[in-house]
């Protein structure tokens, strides 16, 4: 069994990789919804074995196929990218049992198997582009769990699914060719394609110049994977028109992905070379995010549905994140990566519930939701309090990245972004007030049905998260404990 | 074109050929230009001859298409079956030295039915895409 033990990294990809392929094989709904729980079940224990062995041993180098490192595939897992696994699997652990129902009401019965099977292959690109130690298998991730993102999407139900999954697939094939191209430069002035090798390496590189256009490259390919302010466009389509369990996964594990590799690529490979200092990285990248905080949640404020309402708020959140890159400092990366697990589960609540109300009332403009409060008290409940941890009040996650975002702004001495972080928060308010006011303040709508809660599963499921969108505000030892040690390791690989 | 005895009877003579040309594409892949993807779409090209000329429904008989649906994912479950088998050999995921009594025997041995992988998945990949386009009427690209 302890041989097993060490094959963990590995199985912790491939195990969604062969459930795929068996739920076509066998194309029966049950068994796809159940190895589908059972799958994400393991790899949420396989992140959590490998997190812990991570903090016991330090850092785990797996050799896929016995090569040795600088040549072949590595598989390495250390601070950060264990956290990352335990968040995707985590969400994915919660996403697939409460999918049954959702995904019966939303998907004709003979395409649901199919469903599962691109989340199982979906789960696995994601968690592969985390665990992997090789920039090229990266790629190679980045197109399963792309691939499969798209067809997710265009199962949902309304027709203009497919037009957002169009939108979706030429930005992230764009995204993505840049990222090869940018690649293809590093390889081109290192020869190697592994992430500590490459490292290694650049610090030796004399000619800046393709090493820029590499950077910049990436940047922008990475940029539009993780719905970077002005290459957000994409976003809002794509997690409106797709199938509710399929915005709450994507919503809350994709952009967060991409995210980890933006991070890997600034300061594990970037941040040993000459290069990283002397630019305006960080100041464009801090420019951005300010304006995407403030824009992205003003349109927020002016959408009429509430997914896309909310998919704006996404935008809006992943700035912060980038926010806290910008600002380069310990605090600032410990409030990126933290928000990453807590806007991931927050968001992952909100649009778990908003599925729920789907199921109940079919659209979910705001017109129809009036008097929701009374008809779907729990359901509500829950978007509220995931919606006053999007804001950021104590005693939610949200907070707790509030709180080291502006310590790090201090940190930099910039007091005037102080002001924009907590004015943001407060058109945050603003968003999630419009849904208070039309659940609990406006008169149920006569014309429709009177229609109870939603189902005890998918209710159940969603409220893990809200809950852990509370938890996580009191008690912060394994969200930024977990972070903290991330950030020292980035910086410390750094500089 | 199903009324044309001369292009009825070459395709019967020739689909059989286009057959065992994939499967020497297939297996001498080892030694030659050639292996799993090319041999895929050799087979899936030999079905699309025959469908050409006998009709689609003809060839929905022959290949049907929850068989091309099973090659799909077999052939990716064939790929990642060998690397399993590695693990259970006590090597590494994918590891090919451990298949067999010495390390190049092992390497040929994995290399072959990761290959064979290949080679289903990719024709049924082909066949599924034709089987999509082919089955579209004309008047569902209007509406």
């Amino acid at each position: 069994m302890s041989g097993l033990l060490d094959h963990l990294p590995a199985l912790q990809v491939v195990l969604p990789l062969i459930s795929a392929p068996l739920i076509v094989l066998v194309r029966r709904q049950r068994f796809a919804w159940l190895l589908t729980v059972a799958v994400s079940w393991i790899s949420l224990a396989i992140a959590i074995a490998l997190f812990v062995k991570v903090g016991q041993t330090g850092v785990i180098s797996y050799a896929i196929g016995s090569w040795p490192p600088p040549w072949g595939i590595e598989y390495r897992v250390d601070a950060l990218n264990a956290y990352v696994l335990v968040l995707v699997s985590l969400v994915a652990a919660v996403v697939a049992p409460y999918a049954r129902i959702s995904i019966a009401a939303e998907l004709p019965r003979e395409q649901e198997y199919l469903l599962f099977a691109m989340f199982c292959l979906c789960l696995t690109g994601l968690l592969g582009i985390t665990i992997t130690g090789d920039v090229f298998n990266v790629f190679v991730f980045l197109e399963i769990s792309s691939l499969s993102t798209y067809v997710m999407i265009a199962l949902g139900q309304r027709r203009k699914a497919l037009v957002a999954a169009y939108q979706y697939l030429v930005m992230g094939t764009i995204g993505a060719t840049f990222y090869v191209i940018g690649i293809g430069l590093l390889y081109l002035m290192t020869g190697t394609l592994n992430i500590a090798d490459l490292a290694e390496r650049l610090r030796d590189v004399k000619e800046i110049r393709p090493l820029l256009a590499a950077y910049a490259f990436i940047t922008v390919g990475i940029g539009l994977k993780l719905a970077l302010f002005p290459l957000h466009q994409w976003l809002p389509n794509a997690y409106t028109f797709a199938p509710s369990m399929v915005t709450a996964f994507l919503s809350a594990t994709a952009t967060k992905v991409s995210v980890y590799v933006l991070l890997r690529f600034y300061f594990t490979v970037f941040g040993a070379s000459i290069l990283f200092e002397g630019l305006p990285t960080a100041d464009v990248l801090l420019a951005l995010s300010v304006a995407g905080m403030v824009t992205a949640s003003l349109v927020a404020v002016f959408q009429d549905d509430l997914k896309r309402m909310f998919a704006y708020s996404s935008v809006s959140q992943i700035a912060y994140i980038t926010l806290g890159i910008s600002l380069a400092n310990e605090a600032g990366l410990t409030a990126s990566i933290v928000h990453l697990l807590n806007h991931g589960i927050t968001k992952g609540a909100i649009f778990l519930l908003i599925g729920g109300i789907a199921l109940r009332c079919g659209v979910v403009s705001f017109d129809r939701l009036r008097g929701i409060g009374q008809r779907m008290p729990l359901t509500s409940f829950g978007l509220v309090i995931s919606g006053l941890s999007l804001i950021g009040i104590p005693g939610t996650a949200g907070f707790v990245t509030k709180w080291y975002l502006v310590v790090a702004a201090i940190d930099r001495g910039y007091w005037w972004l102080v002001a924009v972080i907590v004015g943001s928060s407060l058109i945050a308010v603003a968003y999630v007030w419009r849904f208070v006011e039309v659940a609990y303040l406006s008169e149920p709508d006569e014309r429709s049905v009177k229609r109870g809660e939603a189902p005890a599963s998918m209710l159940g499921f969603a409220w893990v998260l809200v809950i852990g969108s509370l938890y996580f505000g009191f008690d912060t030892s394994f969200s930024v404990g977990g972070a903290r040690e991330a950030a020292a390791l980035l910086l410390g690989g750094a500089r | 074109m199903r009324r044309d005895i001369v292009l009825r009877v070459i395709a019967k003579i020739l689909i059989p050929f286009m057959l065992l040309f994939a499967l020497y594409v297939q297996f001498h892949g080892d030694f030659g230009p050639g292996g799993g993807f090319q041999a895929g779409v050799i087979i899936a090209a030999s079905i699309v001859f025959y469908a050409i000329i006998f009709g689609l429904p003809a060839t929905r008989q022959l290949v049907p298409e929850w068989i091309v649906e099973s090659m799909v994912a077999s052939g990716v479950l064939i790929y990642a079956g060998v690397g399993l088998v590695g693990i259970l050999l006590g090597g590494n995921y994918l590891d090919y030295f451990v298949l067999d009594h010495d390390p190049v025997h092992g390497e040929h041995r994995g290399i072959f039915w990761v290959e064979v992988g290949v080679a289903v998945t990719v024709s049924g990949v082909m066949l599924k895409i034709f089987y999509m386009f082919a089955g579209r009427r004309r008047d569902e690209d209007n509406g």
